[in-house]
């Protein structure tokens, strides 16, 4: 089933009813990471509707692009592109952690359809990426392999492995897109684990870097789509994100990092992100 | 042995039946590293089938993967002293339908990169297999760093878990095919230092079947891995004192073969297990769960104490930590001796 490609409006457009969804499913399970979700949902809603080689009616497709969410406690940002994709319907949001629910409190690849790995201990996706992409150079496939890591998870060191092995096998069917939202559980990513000087990092791991802002979709479709088909490299788009994009009292607010809003909050947000949208 | 008797044992080649009785019989027996046989059967096992992949994390010279990486070098990726991505990369690699043996120490499959091996191989329950060598403390002259003598345990304690030890070459080729044709994780542990070659080419290899490999009715010893063959001369020394013990080879430590020791728990009425890794959570917990809900009887467990061991030749290690052949004959005449005292 081949989904008409969107546009950029359109593109923005999804991405505020994701934004909604995302919002809507962590006040109703009042649980879950909404910060980072919402920084990511540019990204994701670009991979999952312009992007990736992917068909919802076919969930085993051998030639599909990969996605993984390496960062996965955002998983209701994937959720929801999920869902609004058309891999599940969309009742199952209302779902989220709660008991015999398809979508865990962070993502089971044998519970939710079109999830193609597990996530939620930090520092595995990348990993992950990198055999799935070894198996497409093996098999001669010439899928792609998307994955997104949290700046955060950067300072697992297992994320460094990746890049290392990645760099040597010239995994350019593996791009890595890092959430750079600056905030993780605790604290400011700098004050608490500093990474940067992290485009130096990936680059002297031997990657290409490509430096955006997140939230800007016209650069997250061409940095993508410029990864897609850049050789002999792996690719990391570092994308310059807002922790909770979009709702005023969340950005860069350390606490909503995995807190749910009440439903007083959660409205105010939800009709936040409509006005922005309609902006 | 008597010409009139039948013999006691099942697979169990003859030359080794005959060196059961040495005190040199490791000098004597032909012998090699389990780790050795895994590298010739992955061999074997990557002619057939293309979907087979080989990991290392810089240990393919050490346990023989490198003759993999020369004859198939697509199909081999060494990912250097790097356990943690090895374990997600295979995780990702069966994803798509190839089969990876990711190769390494136990130390390092079992504890370095656990977190991946729980959380990206178990519990999706893909199809990596995870070859383990220095498993125990077979890797006598390395000591304690590379000693993996908690791994059964801590496998055996994942959900999902299949646990493998085989205890001699020819079973070693047996146990790595085997995996290949189950569906899901499967953790393999074998030796570093050389072992005897026990058995016959003959032997019946079941995931989660044990093989009884000597008859008796006095008393069973459930042995794993390594302690295989001390269980045997245990037997044979006890046989010259006029007791008839069972050995089980109990390759499987998950899924564990209950119905084979529930009937030696009760045609033989006393048990002792033996195993090259921790007291705690391992073979001999495992039986003893068993027992102890069905058939309680006397029972006695041959595993690593509360301790650490050390660096020294593996045969001396055995003796020092209570893992040798005297030590698990000991413990059977103490069941015996308590089973008799409780009729």
């Amino acid at each position: 089933m081949e989904h008409p490609i969107m546009t950029i409006e359109e593109l923005e457009a999804m991405a505020v009813t994701i934004r909604c969804d995302i919002i809507e499913m962590i006040a109703t399970a009042n649980a879950g990471h909404p910060g980072g979700s919402l920084s990511a949902a540019d990204i994701v809603t670009a991979l999952y509707f312009r992007v990736m080689r992917i068909d919802p009616t076919k969930l085993d497709w051998a030639d599909r692009d990969r996605f993984i969410l390496s960062k996965g406690h955002a998983c209701p940002v994937w959720y929801a592109a999920l869902a609004e994709r058309g891999y599940f319907d969309r009742s199952h949001l209302n779902t989220l952690r709660q008991m015999n629910s398809i979508l865990q409190g962070h993502p089971d690849m044998k519970r939710t359809p079109g999830i193609d790995m597990t996530a939620g201990s930090l520092g595995h996706g990348l990993s992950a990426g990198v055999g799935i992409a070894l198996s497409g150079k093996l098999r001669k496939k010439d899928y792609h392999v998307w994955v997104v890591v949290g700046d955060g998870e950067s300072q697992e060191g297992s994320v460094w492995e990746a890049a290392m092995a990645s760099a040597k096998w010239k995994l350019d069917n593996l791009t890595a897109i890092l959430d750079h939202n600056n905030l993780q559980n605790d604290d400011c990513v700098a004050d608490e684990m500093p990474i940067e000087p992290v485009a130096d990092k990936w680059r002297a791991f031997g990657w290409h870097v490509v430096e955006i802002d997140g939230h800007n979709m016209t650069e997250i479709v061409e940095a993508l789509e410029g990864a897609k088909t850049f050789q002999a490299m792996p690719t990391i788009i570092i994308a310059r994100t807002i922790k909770g994009k979009g709702v005023s009292f969340m950005e860069n607010v350390v606490d909503w990092h995995g807190k749910a809003p009440c439903r007083e909050e959660a409205e105010q947000a939800l009709e936040e992100i409509r006005r922005c949208g309609c902006e | 042995m008597s010409n009139t008797k039948v013999s006691p044992y099942h697979h169990v080649r003859s030359e080794i039946i005959g060196l059961l009785g040495s005190e040199d019989l490791f000098a004597k027996a032909e012998q090699q590293p389990t780790r050795y046989s895994y590298a010739e059967a992955i061999l074997e096992l990557g002619e057939r089938n293309t979907d087979i992949v080989v990991l290392d994390a810089d240990v393919s010279k050490s346990v023989g993967t490198n003759k993999f990486a020369e004859r198939f070098p697509e199909r081999s990726f060494n990912f250097g002293i790097a356990e943690q991505n090895m374990m997600a990369a295979a995780a990702g690699m069966a994803t798509t339908g190839l089969m990876p043996y990711a190769t390494t120490y136990a130390v390092f499959a079992s504890m370095r990169a656990l977190d991946q091996v729980r959380n990206s191989i178990h519990y999706p329950r893909l199809n990596v297999k995870i070859a383990a060598s220095h498993g125990g403390i077979t890797p006598g002259p390395d000591g304690v760093t590379h000693q993996g003598q908690e791994d059964l345990s801590i496998m055996r304690s994942i959900a999902h878990s299949t646990v493998i030890a085989p205890a001699d070459p020819p079973t070693t080729k047996l146990a790595v095919w085997a995996a290949a044709e189950w569906e899901g994780p499967v953790y393999l542990s074998f030796t570093r230092d050389p072992v005897p070659v026990i058995f016959t080419m003959d032997y019946p290899f079941e995931i989660g079947k044990a093989v009884t490999v000597r008859d008796g009715t006095d008393a069973t010893i459930i042995a794993i891995r390594d302690l295989v063959v001390q269980a045997l001369i245990a037997a044979e020394r006890l046989a010259s004192k006029g007791l008839n013990v069972r050995v089980i080879d109990c390759h499987t430590l998950k899924p564990l073969d209950v119905e084979a020791i529930l009937k030696a728990a009760k045609e033989t009425g006393a048990i002792v297990t033996a195993e090259n890794n921790m007291f705690y959570g391992g073979l001999g917990s495992a039986v003893a769960e068993v027992l102890v809900e069905n058939h309680p009887i006397p029972m006695k467990r041959i595993g690593i104490r509360d301790t650490f061991a050390e660096s020294g030749p593996y045969l001396a290690l055995l003796k020092k930590y209570g893992l040798s052949a005297d030590h698990i004959a000991n413990a059977a005449e103490e069941v015996i001796a308590r089973k008799k005292a409780s009729l």
